[in-house]
């Protein structure tokens, strides 16, 4: 199916700008030092204005014609907006610049009760829009671009009607270069119907291979390829709804179904699911999808819907949802397990484990879960540093010597008396309560790690008071002199 | 007298298989370590698929509960097991817990902020086979909450630590409520510096079972009674 957009750039614009509506406007570039229109909207061009013209002429023609600017790549970028759009119908789309859309439709216009309404429902969405829309369905790509643009009625080619439909169209619809098309033109081609009676060889020898190829592709002898604007994952599913959902029963119900299909065949492939997003496409065009992570690679059902039972709030279901599709962006193969065998055994591998972290991030987030490894570091803030996954094992060895349970994440200041220099302290004041100590081993001195930061070195004392209870302290710098700064750090256990 | 002694005792077993506590399956080999202090329990073995409240004053109670969860910790987990903890913006400090023979790289930390996500959490963790224990920490813990963290260990048998303020003390369905204090610590005669950790372990509820007040040591990566004897030669040093 083939859609044409007879003024793609202008009504693009209208829809942005309500007020240019009624107003006959033109977009413009310089080319060789004279503005010349690139675009005229519906109504400019009823007046006189078309495209190639230059802007001076036009004003002649209208009075009060509007000039804007061109915005280069305005109309990929449009088609690429309208071709999302239509992805609900198909999933095969593709832009075809300048003005237009190809889609792939085979296996669809029945979900919309035949060709004829599918075309219909398509053209009238785009119509009600605002854009100047002409669609065609036919069996190739190129019957249906010709038809769209040149043909007057009958936008439905039957199955092999190609070249009668063809036939009576100028050589334009043909898709060739305009050097071509002025030379058949000088030689009288009004119609295509003629080209299809002369000998392939004589063809070629007068116009080049390019309107060989053409012709073979708009009658289908020749296979056409096209850039689809999202490339079809390997694993996505699609479940288009009679009535429009908008409940979370009803959501629920939809994500099971299509996690039940598309588990089945991750499974029989011997792959899981890593990332997968859920899209859910709005009657009222607008689109909304909630994404999910696993830890480990899943194809359980179970564990997948719960994951995106999490997720059914954040989808908005306004006035209702017309299509789910779910893909796996990421897989990764799995090695069997067998369920049964292994359910109790213990350790980090456990799946109950994953799909439990799953659901955690799911809900709080994933940045909440911290696994820590020793890091090669002295400097107790940074002794430990963070595990990228479950299975990460520690290069180094944790330290030996003894560490508080409780590390205050930033040192807060102290008072501190001390019999001698260099002793351990006898008594110090935290938050206004003193604390003799009873005991205290030390010093454990910790170098600055030069090489990331500049300060004092820290002198770590254990001290114990008379109740017992046990801290970390330590001296920034060396002593000398009262000016030393005591700071308490940790609580032991 | 012994006959009527027997006979008690019997009637006590037969009173806790009603009230579905089976002796454990292995008999004294399912004794975790913890000596005479698990006489308390009953059956008189530590309860392992139950939820354990542990209440903390201050810092400094947190501090040592935090070590004695730990020690208890690491005869729960052995060497494969994995143990998940909910706290609060990071404050326990990992490489602490190697003293207590658990590997750190063993532990999930999560750290949270609001209360409503930390109960979400727990309960699902607790749901969770592949875990061998979940410590929580908490300002608060309402009986309904309590009772969803029970229901949700006797399923999975995971043995669950939750270290809460000590706030409101209201009942809950708790198999045991601790409270854990510092106390000097204790070192081979006179020697200077500090010696092993010591606490107080005060059992102040236990569901079925008797309270009470021990005196524990961590040495050599278990749980040591600690002897009277210690204990007053700490008191003249102080």
């Amino acid at each position: 199916m083939s859609i044409w957009f007879r003024h793609l750039l202008t009504d693009g614009l209208a829809r942005r700008r309500p007020e240019l509506k009624d107003l006959p406007f033109v977009l413009a570039a310089v080319v060789r030092n004279k503005q010349v229109i690139i675009a005229a909207s519906a109504l400019a061009e009823s007046q006189g204005a078309s495209a190639g013209m230059a802007v001076a002429d036009a004003r002649a023609a209208v009075a009060e014609l509007v000039v804007l600017d061109e915005l280069p790549g305005q109309a990929a970028k449009l088609l690429r907006l309208i071709g999302l759009g239509c992805m609900c119908y198909t999933p095969l789309v593709s832009v075809d610049l300048p003005d237009g859309l190809i889609l792939d439709i085979s296996g669809c216009a029945h979900l919309w009760g035949g060709e004829r309404e599918y075309l219909k429902t398509i053209v009238q969405r785009l119509r009600s829009a605002g854009f100047d829309t002409r669609a065609a369905i036919a069996d190739t790509a190129g019957t249906a671009w010709g038809v769209a643009r040149f043909a007057p009625k009958g936008p439905i080619i039957p199955p092999e009607g190609q070249s009668a439909a063809i036939a009576d169209l100028p050589p334009a619809a043909l898709r060739l270069e305009p050097e071509t098309l002025d030379l058949l033109h000088k030689l009288g081609f009004r119609v295509i119907r003629p080209l299809l009676q002369i000998a392939p060889q004589a063809l070629r020898r007068r116009f080049g291979q390019q309107l060989l190829l053409r012709i073979d592709q708009a009658l289908g002898r020749k296979e056409e390829h096209r850039e689809q604007l999202l490339p079809p994952l390997p694993y996505t599913e699609r479940l288009p709804s009679l009535e429009p959902i908008r409940t979370r029963p009803g959501m629920e119900i939809a994500i099971e179904r299509l996690l039940e299909a598309l588990c089945l065949r991750l499974q029989t492939e011997g792959q899981g699911i890593r990332k997968a997003v859920l899209k859910c496409h709005r009657i009222d065009g607008r689109k909304v999808q909630a994404g999910i992570t696993t830890t480990k690679g899943s194809h359980s059902v179970s564990h997948l819907l719960r994951l995106f039972q999490l997720q059914i709030d954040k989808i908005e279901p306004a006035l209702g949802i017309e299509l789910f599709v779910l893909e796996a962006i990421r897989v990764e193969a799995m090695e069997t397990v067998q369920e049964q065998l292994w359910a109790s055994a213990r350790g980090l591998g456990n799946t109950a484990l994953a799909e439990l972290l799953d659901r955690i991030a799911g809900r709080v987030g994933a940045d909440v879960i911290q696994r820590f490894l020793p890091s090669e570091n002295h400097w107790p803030e940074r002794s430990v540093r963070l595990a990228a996954s479950l299975a990460e094992q520690p290069d180094a060895a944790w330290p030996e010597q003894p560490r508080p349970i409780r590390l205050l994440p930033v040192p807060e200041v102290i008072e501190v008396m001390a019999l001698i220099p260099d002793h351990p302290p006898r008594m110090f004041v935290h938050k206004g309560r003193r604390h003799p100590v009873a005991k205290a081993d030390g010093p454990e001195r910790i170098g600055r790690e030069w090489w990331q930061d500049s300060g004092e070195h820290r002198d770590y004392y254990t001290l114990e008071d008379r109740e017992g209870c046990r801290y970390w302290v330590f001296r920034s710098g060396h002593y000398d002199g009262g000016d030393a700064r005591w700071y308490l750090h940790g609580y032991f256990s | 007298m012994e006959k009527r002694q027997q006979v008690i005792s019997k009637l006590r077993q037969d009173l806790l298989a009603w009230e579905g506590y089976k002796p454990p399956a292995g008999g004294r080999s399912a004794l975790l370590g913890l000596g005479e202090l698990e006489q308390v329990f009953p059956n008189g073995v530590f309860p392992k698929n139950c939820v354990h409240e542990l209440v903390c004053a201050s810092m400094e109670q947190a501090a040592a509960s935090g070590g004695f969860v730990s020690g208890v910790l690491s005869l729960l987990m052995g060497t494969e097991g994995v143990c998940v903890w909910i706290g609060r913006a990071r404050r326990l400090f990992a490489p602490a817990l190697t003293g207590f023979g658990v590997a750190p790289h063993q532990v999930i930390f999560i750290s949270l902020h609001q209360d409503k996500d930390t109960l979400w959490v727990m309960e699902e963790a607790l749901k969770c086979p592949g875990l061998t224990a979940v410590v929580c920490e908490l300002r608060e813990m309402d009986f309904k909450q309590s009772q969803r963290f029970q229901r949700a260990v006797e399923h999975s048998g995971v043995t669950g630590f939750v270290l809460r303020n000590a706030g409101q003390l209201s009942a809950t369905a708790s198999a045991a409520r601790w409270q854990i204090r510092s106390l000097p610590s204790s070192g081979p005669d006179g020697l200077p510096g500090l010696g092993f950790l010591c606490w107080q372990v005060d059992l102040l509820k236990v569901r079925n079972g008797k309270t009470g007040s021990f005196r524990l040591s961590w040495q050599d990566k278990r749980f040591v009674p600690l002897a009277e004897r210690v204990i007053r030669e700490e008191r003249q040093v102080g």
